[in-house]
């Protein structure tokens, strides 16, 4: 997490705000969110979660049908788009195509009154900050895509802006592009601590690029926290299932002991979890759920409370590592990610083997109905 | 920091300048890749030469050639040449001075004797009376009286039935008259003529008209392509911007007109503005006129500005709505974003992006305005007639096709150069017509 520069109060600040487009049913239900200053934030979600409507009122573009935002302690919600003074990063760039490279980037400079030295010297520091110095005469649609991206990048930071909204600026990028991209908004925010609010529906862009996530799904914040912690620790199963992957087994509570749980799957199988968002009542239903990697291959020398017979189904040679699909308890989708090493020989589809884990990588969530 | 990758940075420059150093790219079978190419590509090229074949060949004869024969026809009227060759033949060869002597009198004389006989001195006389006004019954008269002649002298026998043979004036007009090939209805159609030592006058004052309706159905298209544009860049934005169930409807709305009879549309505006029309009854009814005051707002140029404005409005909503459905409202957005009001957005991003719509609206208004003829005819009065319907008076009363070429000529020229500066200016390519 970055400092705070300074200030306790949070710099953006969401209260109970609601949003409905139709009046029959909310976007965004009563969202609590507080973002201090120089924070790195992303809404995470799927599509549809609320998460673009969230950055679209904090942009001035929607108005909340309830509630209050607060940017840097002051409400905004009757404050124009143009008078918030926030930069943003349109997912298409929107670059004015009329306009060259160095006129986009001086357009924000110009409607301030700053002098036209003064414009000339910020557009040319902006854009040599993308490295794109040479290329102030050019139109949008004579660079690349990811050069576009630059220059909108550079666009919603030319005004020194202590605040910058993206809305999945990358999405429009072939993959290699976008992982260095990643990296280069990542550094810009951390040389200029400006505060960046971030939309993406990619759970890796936003492990890589963020101070901390909110997952968003069905208009509510699921969980918000450090990158390390959303994949470590997912609070319900809808984050456990977002983030990374996770082999996901159904059961019902059979009984609670000291900071464990017994949970019986339907094939009768027991298995002992660690209760996270159950409340450990005898026959509540739960989810568990076991990030692939944790689960140990023939547990021999090592105490794993939980060991399973699994037959393998399908090996699949990954490079770094053997993705195996294993037949556990009536599941045929368990998935175990086997290190490729030495210690580790691979195993061959309809083999029989032994699989276990711990207590802290079993997580008991809860059960969301239809599933 | 940046690292580019390879293929990001190779542009088209780069490519050609690869094939520069290299020399021509040979295919595989050792012919140059540039014919092999157009090989391959020919039978493809000929079927769709003969899918367009139709068209061309209907252009070719429903278009291009009648505009050319009219075009023809504005400077070559052989009408003298055809009832009086030899006529025509020796005016051809005399030097055109003062009058002729017996000679060309004797030719004359046996050429109208023909011309009686075939009843076509009408075409003749005619042609000459374009020039010389007040001609025409000096050849009727004189064709009448041609079978007392008989023998020579047939100067003084033709001077005797009309003493105009011995004006100098009509013999120089006949000289002129005689080449089949002339630059008078041109002349005439900017209200110019030859006198009678052959150089270029300004028209008699009262015959002075074309010019003026040149002039006002330039001015009068202006207003109307400005007129259009007023209203329908609202109402396209508004299409533009709605949810498509709504702009669907609107833009059925827009479109009714074009479903509608253009008489019927026209007779609508009549019932509306006449002195007893709906809105003069409405104007007096709520006592802003007199009743005996009532507002003559149709039969003169307000009530072809009205009308052509109303049937013309389509013509500019559809081009502008086509180009602002393709701007982003994020473009809007990324304006205010960035720090400017409505307007200044509106100005310096949304405006400029919506010109090829504008041009391409104001062009196709403009050209359709100055060679409107059904409205301005039903509804112009006589200071809302336009140059068509001169045109049209000339091709159906006249019958003084040539100028009516000349004029029609002109308004084709002057379309042209009207393209040619919208092509200097904005630029044809960039016009979007949807």
């Amino acid at each position: 997490m970055s400092s705070n520069g300074g200030s306790d109060r949070p710099f953006v600040t969401f209260e109970n705000v609601q949003k409905s487009y139709d009046g029959e049913t909310l976007v965004v239900k009563n969202l609590n969110l507080e973002i201090q200053r120089g924070e790195f934030l992303t809404l995470l979600g799927p599509s549809g979660s609320g998460k673009t409507t969230c950055l679209m009122m904090l942009a001035g573009f929607e108005t909340a049908t309830h509630g209050e935002i607060l940017l840097d302690g002051r409400p905004i919600n009757n404050v124009p788009p143009h008078k918030r003074g926030i930069g943003m990063v349109f997912q298409n760039y929107a670059l004015f195509p009329h306009m060259t490279v160095a006129e986009n980037l001086a357009f924000p400079l110009q409607v301030r009154g700053l002098s036209q030295a003064e414009s000339e010297q910020k557009v040319q520091r902006a854009l040599d900050m993308v490295e794109l110095g040479a290329f102030g005469a050019r139109r949008p649609a004579q660079l690349s895509g990811g050069q576009q991206q630059r220059v909108a990048v550079a666009r919603a930071l030319v005004f020194d802006p202590d605040l910058v909204l993206m809305d999945e600026p990358l999405g429009a990028l072939d993959k290699n592009l976008r992982e260095q991209m990643q990296y280069e908004i990542k550094h810009i925010h951390e040389n200029l601590g400006v505060t960046v609010v971030y939309v993406t529906h990619d759970q890796s862009e936003a492990l890589t690029m963020s101070d901390r996530i909110a997952v968003f799904n069905d208009g509510v914040i699921q969980q918000l926290a450090q990158p390390d912690v959303l994949y470590e620790e997912p609070e319900n199963a809808f984050v456990a299932a977002f983030i990374g992957e996770n082999n996901r087994l159904r059961g019902t509570v059979a009984k609670a002991a000291n900071g464990s749980v017994q949970v019986k799957l339907p094939t009768g199988e027991q298995v002992s979890a660690l209760p996270i968002n159950v409340r450990g009542v005898k026959g509540e239903e739960t989810t568990l759920s076991l990030r692939p990697e944790r689960v140990v291959v023939n547990p021999r020398g090592k105490k794993v409370p939980n060991v399973f017979e699994g037959r393998v189904e399908e090996v699949i040679y990954l490079g770094d590592h053997i993705r195996t699909r294993l037949n556990v308890a009536g599941h045929d989708d368990f998935i175990v990610k086997i290190p490729n090493s030495a210690d580790h020989p691979p195993l061959n589809p309809g083999v029989d083997v032994k699989i276990g884990w711990s207590i802290d990588d079993c997580r008991a969530l809860d059960a969301p109905a239809g599933e | 920091m940046w690292v580019y990758t390879g293929g990001e940075q190779t542009t088209m420059a780069d490519i050609t300048a690869n094939q520069a150093v290299t020399g021509p790219l040979i295919a595989a079978d050792g012919t140059p890749l540039k014919r092999k190419l157009a090989q391959t590509t020919r039978r493809a090229r000929m079927r769709a030469l003969l899918l367009t074949a139709p068209l061309v060949l209907f252009l070719l004869v429903s278009f291009v050639f009648p505009i050319g024969q009219m075009l023809y026809q504005s400077a070559h009227n052989p009408s003298f040449g055809d009832v009086l060759p030899n006529t025509a033949r020796a005016l051809a060869e005399w030097e055109g001075d003062g009058v002729p002597g017996e000679e060309m009198f004797a030719i004359l004389a046996a050429d109208l004797k023909q011309a009686r006989e075939d009843r076509s001195i009408g075409r003749a006389a005619t042609r000459v009376n374009y020039e010389l006004p007040g001609s025409r019954s000096l050849f009727t008269r004189t064709v009448r009286n041609i079978g007392k002649v008989e023998a020579a002298p047939y100067k003084e026998a033709l001077i005797e039935i009309n003493e105009k043979w011995d004006d100098p004036i009509l013999w120089a007009t006949l000289k002129r008259v005689s080449n089949d090939y002339t630059a008078s209805f041109y002349l005439a159609a900017v209200d110019r003529k030859y006198d009678a030592d052959g150089s270029i006058v300004m028209q008699d004052e009262k015959r002075q008209i074309y010019v003026q309706l040149f002039w006002r159905t330039l001015w009068l298209s202006a207003l109307i392509t400005f007129l259009c544009f007023l209203l329908a860049y609202p109402v396209s934005y508004m299409l533009s911007v709605l949810p498509l169930r709504y702009s669907n409807l609107l833009m059925i709305l827009v479109l009714l007109p074009f479903w509608t009879s253009l008489l019927v549309r026209t007779t609508a505006w009549i019932a509306m503005l006449q002195s007893e029309g709906v809105v003069n009854d409405l104007l007096v009814w709520t006592s802003v006129l007199d009743d005996d005051n009532r507002a003559q707002m149709i039969y003169n140029r307000t009530g072809t500005i009205v009308a052509m404005t109303h049937i013309l409005l389509p013509f500019m909503i559809l081009p502008l709505y086509s180009v602002m459905k393709t701007i982003p409202p994020s473009y809007m957005r990324a304006a205010r974003s960035l720090g400017a009001n409505s307007f200044t957005a509106f100005r310096r991003v949304y405006f400029p992006q919506t010109i090829p719509g504008i041009a391409a609206g104001t062009l196709l208004v403009f050209i359709l305005a100055i060679g409107y003829y059904i409205t301005p005819a039903l509804v112009g009065g006589q200071d809302g007639q336009l140059i068509s319907n001169l045109i049209a008076f000339h091709m159906q009363r006249s019958l003084n096709w040539s100028l009516a070429a000349a004029l029609g000529g002109i308004l084709l020229v002057g379309v042209l150069v009207l393209y040619w500066v919208y092509n200097k200016l904005v630029g044809i390519d960039k016009l979007k017509f949807g």
